[in-house]
């Protein structure tokens, strides 16, 4: 995993509560067999106007003016805002790729669905929470200026607005430390992989139902 | 000793060790695998060179995206490439697997309490978030992404936070033909979609006690759908019985010293939980729901309610009736339907298809019906149901009887709605587009769902 580098973002605001992993990447590109390329078909069903397949151009497609990643005043946007329980429904780690490969570094919402918030730790997304209040003036700043941008420092905990104003965010330290080093979970539970022997020994011992092999 | 919940005491039994920071190394008993979230999981073991820690504590089964006709070729080359990944991953690491051929093959949440994989005390894990389903074995069961799988093959553990504790209890008794699913679909309506986020949920009281192991199944595989990763019920007879003779079971005295330990797999009394619920179970009617999201739901005779709350809530209303195409006020037996789905990890289990024919006997389709679709959750339920003469009742009422997969729940296979399509459906979400672009989808029981088959609208299956 890439340790996550302080960034300061467009920002690109998605208005609406309980968004699920469907939407964020439909199930006809659950197909394939990578974790990349995702990008072009995050959103698709809200993103374009036509029915979206695996192998598409998706250049060539129409687009819902109406959708929030279309409008050119949010191109280019690595920090993502959005309302409670983002994430929520299924546990597609797809959602993710597909925000990351769009370019999308940082999620902002009051609250995560927990599978989701789970695979943006595995993958080097950060995803932060606000309190509503502080969404809601997120949202309204975002809408009121265009080229709206904020500066996210993991280590400091701080999202930097505009005008130099600091939120700050608290974030498990694990996860963090995690984040900015870019650490392999796997090669870190591997270091206590005498300690899992030793649990599978004393586990064998006193339910050996478990281990008919 | 303290008291300590069920959740507490499947969490002790299996962490490994504990780090500094609050996280817990947790030993996973139980692996599914399935062919959608595992292709990135084995090429991320095979780039670093790993192999799986333990390999008969894995399962693997096709079923998200398997057709449920015509299985001799599967014509979409890119869901074949899927299938045919999963069949040689499992070849080269050696993994279990039912293919596609299988009596026993189905899906995943079915299978594994259907051949005793999952059993009580466990810990069971799978790429997909319905895993909670399990918790019906009192098995600390979860849903987890495709890092993780690949984490679970190569270490048979995961780095995990414990959750706080909620008990929901359902005080009383349902009112026939009221059904789990209705209850589920209830409770998640009280506390909402996230009402669970952050909890482990167990389900209580004399109703839940009352549940065959399948309703148990159907209300634990929702809990998710109430933002709890993981449900879980109590071990008691039931349980007990449902596992006995289960091909991956125990046997003999190693059964009966299994059992002496799940016995101990409940909440002690005075144990403390940071959430408590208390449902009323007499009161619940018949269940269905309205929107876009499991929590948008009311009862059989109500009316589609209108938008309210604040100002993110009313957007999120009046966003769903406008993708429902439903007006605020209507009857929910005043909403006619074009096609029914009677299957899903939620309702496919031999019960569930009792409960469909039971209301479809000597009747037919109604006339607006496209399609009513029957899927059963696995090829044993398949044969069940054949045996019990199930198939003749769906069939001549007018319904196609279907190989096992997850179908039109989610719509990976060919069995979707097309745009504008409603549809009464027995499965676990009713997101914008989850059973086919946009497609309308009302959450249901069997019993209702077959009921609104038949009338070509919602109905109340209490008065037929």
């Amino acid at each position: 995993m890439e340790p996550f580098r302080n960034l300061c973002g467009i920002v690109v605001p998605l208005d609406r509560a309980n968004v699920d992993t469907d939407a964020i990447m439909p199930k006809q590109f659950l197909k394939a067999i990578g974790r990349t390329g995702f990008g072009p078909n995050l959103f698709d069903e809200w993103r374009y106007l036509d029915r979206g397949e695996p192998g598409q151009d998706c250049s060539q497609r129409p687009l819902n003016p109406d959708f929030v990643l279309n409008d050119a005043r949010y191109w280019g946007a690595r920090v993502f805002l959005a309302r409670d329980n983002f994430g929520c429904g299924s546990s597609r780690e797809h959602a993710v790729w597909a925000l990351l490969d769009y370019g999308i570094r940082c999620v902002i919402a009051p609250s995560f669905a927990e599978i989701f918030y789970s695979n943006c730790c595995k993958n080097g997304l950060l995803a932060i929470r606000l309190p509503a209040e502080v969404m809601d003036r997120l949202f309204s700043e975002v809408l009121s200026n265009p080229g709206y941008a904020l500066t996210i420092d993991l280590a400091g905990q701080a999202v930097a607005m505009p005008d130099g104003q600091l939120l700050h965010f608290e974030i498990d330290p694990g996860i963090k430390r995690r984040l900015l080093l870019g650490l392999d979970d796997i090669a870190m539970t591997m270091q206590s992989a005498e300690d899992i022997r030793r649990f599978e020994v004393r586990r064998r011992a006193e339910a050996s139902w478990l281990f008919p092999e | 000793m303290t008291a300590r919940t069920l959740y507490d005491k499947l969490w002790s039994a299996h962490v490994v060790r504990e780090y500094d920071n609050g996280l817990a190394l947790v030993y996973i008993d139980r692996h599914l695998i399935h062919e959608v979230t595992s292709p990135q999981a084995f090429e991320g073991l095979r780039l670093a060179g790993r192999t799986p820690w333990r390999r008969a504590a894995n399962l693997a089964v096709s079923d998200h995206n398997v057709p449920t006709v015509h299985r001799e070729c599967i014509e979409d080359p890119i869901s074949r490439l899927q299938l045919e990944t999963l069949d040689a991953n499992c070849a080269v690491y050696e993994i279990r697997q039912f293919k596609i051929h299988d009596l026993r093959q189905g899906i995943v949440h079915v299978i594994g309490p259907e051949q005793g994989f999952s059993l009580p005390g466990t810990t069971v894990v799978c790429g997909d978030s319905h895993t909670s389903t399990h918790g019906a074995l009192a098995a600390l069961a979860f849903g987890i992404g495709t890092s993780e799988v690949e984490h679970v093959l190569a270490t048979q553990c995961l780095q995990l936070t414990k959750s706080r504790n909620m008990l929901v209890r359902v005080n009383g008794r349902l009112a026939p033909p009221v059904t789990a699913k209705d209850l589920v679909l209830y409770i998640i309506g009280r506390i909402g979609t996230a009402g669970g986020t952050g909890y482990t949920i167990e389900f209580a009281g004399e109703a839940v006690q009352a549940l065959s192991m399948e309703g148990r199944m159907t209300v634990c595989n929702m809990a998710i759908e109430a933002g709890a990763r993981s449900g879980l019920i109590a071990v008691d007879d039931k349980t007990i019985g449902y596992v006995a003779q289960r091909p991956f079971a125990p046997r003999g005295p190693l059964f009966e010293q299994a059992v002496a330990a799940w016995r101990d797999l409940h909440s002690d009394p005075g144990s403390s939980f940071d959430r408590v619920v208390e449902i009323e179970a007499a009161g619940i009617k018949p269940q269905v729901s309205w929107g876009t999201s499991p929590e948008m739901v009311v009862a059989v005779d109500a009316r589609v309610p209108a938008p309210e709350g604040d100002a993110v809530k009313r957007d999120g209303m009046r966003r769903a009736l406008a993708y429902m195409d439903l007006e605020a006020g209507t009857p929910i037996t005043a909403i006619h339907i074009d096609k029914v789905f009677i299957g899903s990890c939620t309702n496919s289990r031999i019960e569930d298809l009792r409960a469909a024919a039971e209301v479809a006997r000597g009747r037919r389709l109604a006339p607006n019906i496209k399609q009513a679709l029957v899927v059963p959750g696995s090829g044993l339920v398949k044969q069940e149901a054949e045996r019990e003469g199930l198939d003749r009742v769906f069939i001549e009422a007018g319904f196609e009887w279907r190989e096992p997969g997850c179908s039109m729940c989610l719509g990976m296979n060919p069995d979707r709605l097309s745009p504008g399509e409603r549809c009464a459906s027995t499965s676990n979400r009713n997101f914008e587009g989850r059973q086919g672009q946009g497609g309308r989808t009302h959450l249901v029981s069997p019993a209702m769902a077959a009921a609104a088959a038949i009338a070509g609208h919602f109905v109340d299956v209490r008065e037929l």
